[in-house]
């Protein structure tokens, strides 16, 4: 068994952690591409939504590697999402791609449901090494997210610029090869370092912006075309509504690991503007809305793939909730048309434009 | 004088609203219902309503300023789920959310019909409602009651072959069934959700178009729930819309019939379910040989593209039924 799953920005490092663990022979599908793309939209449903398109396309480049199995995640709805694999199965069986899916679905009642999966991919290996397997996984999963949290901090006070990116990189590749517990806790520290290497220049004013949306196009930032990194290059900080780690505690383990923030504190401050769930993280997008206008935040940007149910609810409440706290809030939509320059372009105007009201507010208040 | 409660004539009023009238009307209010769907309701709705959101939700918007002014409550609920473990849409469920924003319309009764976990959650939303008009349980329980077997009659007119603007004029006008005119030759399936097919602005009258053409049209609401939902769980996973199960139950059983000769799906632009649904139903039906054709809906559309679409689509289907289309493929 060849396993293959789908890119989600760092998704692929703890996944891969898990299954070497495991014993399972892993094809990492090469990270997201124009052709990727390409591939995803030809043979995708037109009005499908981009992440189909773009884990279509990884699943065809993963099968052109070797990969005989696909694993992935499923869902109950109302999100398309929960129905990803079945509509990705019918299309590669008409491509003649011979994968097999295993969906991890959430578990409705309890957690053996999905345990149950994981044996089919485990075969004959002990609980005892699945848990330790998922564990290993899991720790990568915030490693890799506090590294993140730190190169956006970094990113817009950065003396050199791209260094940031430089350690980002080096600190994501030693996480990446660490194959045991040992090896990890050294390779921690040794991030640590990296990253904190970078210079910094704190006394430097930024804009902080919160960005929020749909979970795909926050997380892989092909499919967002790097707009943290453009974000960053603006000398803005930016802060994620969304991480890795804290989808898969509340998704997969069911809030099993505590002291995280949770989507639930999102949720209730989303009320009154939308006062039900709306599937995906529609209700968190307006929730995370409202707790960075709260904090003083400059600038919401929003981030969703074309054609998304949830998010489209969330857009069309989300100006309300800016113009009742008074912060400006900018709407990307990503599909397989969207052009790099003419992001950089409405991002800097935002900027701009944010640069100075503070430097007016800051006037007005000194 | 009684209260007037305004239905939006969009969305489910095309499968609820006589249950819904007889309940607010047993309940002793005074329904208004919109103005038929126009070119001014939609562009009414396009003002206010983001440019995302799909064609039917952008023509609630129309219908919800068209009741503004003359009704004191809007009936708008949150259509979570209407059976168990399924959803309607997101956008159903962020609906009385995305209307409220809108300057002068009166309030809205934005109940949450949620039957997720039980079926018989509904008799919160039964009692949350009725309590709006009345203190009186039994007389609400008794509303309730009345309006359902209304429901059911109206559902067993579409069984019977009827459209939905049809059996609301039966059930209207208390007159018998006319007989149903004789069959054509042609049966075509039209796939699409009602608020899609049925409203006759929304799909250019594809429905009178198509028997104008000479052709028997025949929708997913024509079948019963029961042997939708059998044939579309047939799929490897179960849908988890309820629009879209009855969509995809109802394409897989047409497909199987031999009367068939053709399938017309219908969309919305930027539908979410339609985009996965559509997806199944079209490869299903290509394998199967059928004659197949996939609509768009948007704003924008065309009148003039739509029925040249309809005419050459008839056409095909035709010469395919006269088995030319078969001898040409053979002898090629």
């Amino acid at each position: 068994m060849r396993v293959t799953f789908p890119h989600m920005g760092n998704l692929h490092i703890s996944l891969k952690a898990m299954f070497q663990t495991l014993g399972v022979e892993v094809v990492v599908p090469p990270p997201c591409s124009k052709r990727t793309l390409s591939l995803g939209s030809k043979h995708g449903p037109e009005f499908a939504c981009l992440p189909l398109k773009l884990n279509l396309g990884n699943f065809i480049e993963a099968y052109e590697l070797g990969a005989d199995t696909v694993v992935m995640a499923g869902g109950c709805g109302p999100c398309r999402f929960g129905y990803y694999a079945q509509i990705q199965q019918a299309i590669l069986k008409d491509l003649g791609c011979a994968l097999q899916f295993i969906v991890l679905e959430p578990p409705q009642r309890q957690i053996t449901e999905l345990l149950v999966k994981i044996k089919q991919l485990a075969g004959s290996r002990s609980w005892w090494k699945i848990i330790q397997a998922l564990r290993f996984g899991y720790r990568k999963a915030r490693l890799v997210d506090e590294i993140e949290r730190v190169a956006l901090r970094s990113r817009p006070r950065e003396k050199i610029p791209g260094s940031t990116d430089a350690a980002y990189r080096q600190a994501l590749d030693l996480i990446d090869c660490a194959s045991s517990w040992e090896k990890l806790t050294a390779a921690q520290e040794k991030a640590k370092e990296i990253m904190d290497k970078v210079a910094v220049d704190f006394s430097r004013q930024v804009i902080k912006v919160g960005v929020v949306g749909e979970i795909y196009t926050l997380l892989e930032p092909f499919s967002n075309l790097y707009l943290e990194r453009h974000l960053g290059g603006l000398g803005v900080e930016v802060h994620r509504s969304i991480y890795l780690s804290g989808w898969v505690n509340e998704h997969l383990f069911h809030g099993l690991a505590k002291g995280m923030g949770s989507g639930k504190e999102a949720r209730s401050a989303s009320y009154p503007y939308l006062r039900h769930f709306v599937g995906g993280h529609g209700q968190e997008t307006i929730g995370n809305a409202v707790r960075y206008a709260r904090s003083g935040y400059d600038g919401i940007i929003q981030v969703f793939p074309f054609t998304c149910m949830p998010e489209i609810v969330a857009e069309s409440i989300l100006p309300d909730v800016c113009k009742d706290f008074g912060v400006h809030y900018l709407t990307f939509i990503m599909d397989e048309n969207t052009g790099e320059a003419g992001m950089v372009t409405r991002l800097e105007a935002f900027t701009d434009l944010l640069a100075r009201k503070k430097e007016a507010k800051e006037a007005l208040s000194s | 004088m009684p209260v007037k409660v305004g239905i939006p004539r969009a969305l489910l009023y095309y499968y609820y609203y006589p249950l819904w009238r007889t309940f607010f009307e047993e309940l002793g209010a005074e329904v208004v219902l919109s103005s038929p769907s126009t070119k001014g309701v939609l562009t009414e709705g396009l003002k206010y309503a983001v440019d995302e959101v799909c064609l039917p939700v952008k023509l609630t918007f129309g219908h919800v300023l068209d009741l503004a002014g003359k009704v004191d409550l809007i009936f708008l609920p949150r259509l979570i789920s209407v059976k168990k473990a399924e959803y309607i849409c997101p956008k159903f469920l962020g609906l009385p959310d995305m209307i409220r924003r809108l300057a002068g319309i009166p309030p809205l009764i934005d109940v949450n019909i949620d039957r997720y976990k039980s079926n018989n959650d509904i008799c919160l939303a039964v009692k949350e409602v009725g309590r709006l008009f009345t203190h009186n349980h039994f007389k609400i329980w008794l509303a309730y009651r009345r309006s359902l077997k209304v429901h059911r009659r109206y559902f067993r007119l579409l069984e019977l072959g009827l459209m939905p603007a049809e059996a609301l004029a039966v059930l209207k006008d208390r007159v018998k069934n006319e007989p149903l005119p004789e069959p054509e030759k042609i049966t075509v399936a039209l796939i699409g959700h009602p608020y899609n097919i049925h409203d006759p602005y929304v799909s250019m009258n594809i429905i009178g178009r198509l028997r104008t053409l000479g052709a028997n049209v025949i929708t997913a609401e024509c079948l019963p729930e029961k042997t939708a939902g059998s044939y579309a769980s047939r799929l490897p996973k179960k849908l988890f819309w309820t629009l879209g199960q009855r969509m995809m139950g109802a394409a897989l059983y047409y497909l199987e019939r031999p009367d068939l000769s053709g399938m017309i799906h219908v969309a919305a632009f930027g539908c979410g379910p339609d985009s996965m649904t559509g997806e199944l139903i079209e490869r299903r039906a290509r394998t199967m040989g059928m004659p197949f054709l996939s609509l768009t809906l948007d704003e924008h559309t065309g009148e003039a593209g739509v029925i040249t679409r309809l005419e050459a689509f008839l056409d095909m289907v035709s010469w395919k039924m006269a088995g030319t289309v078969g001898a040409i493929k053979s002898s090629s």
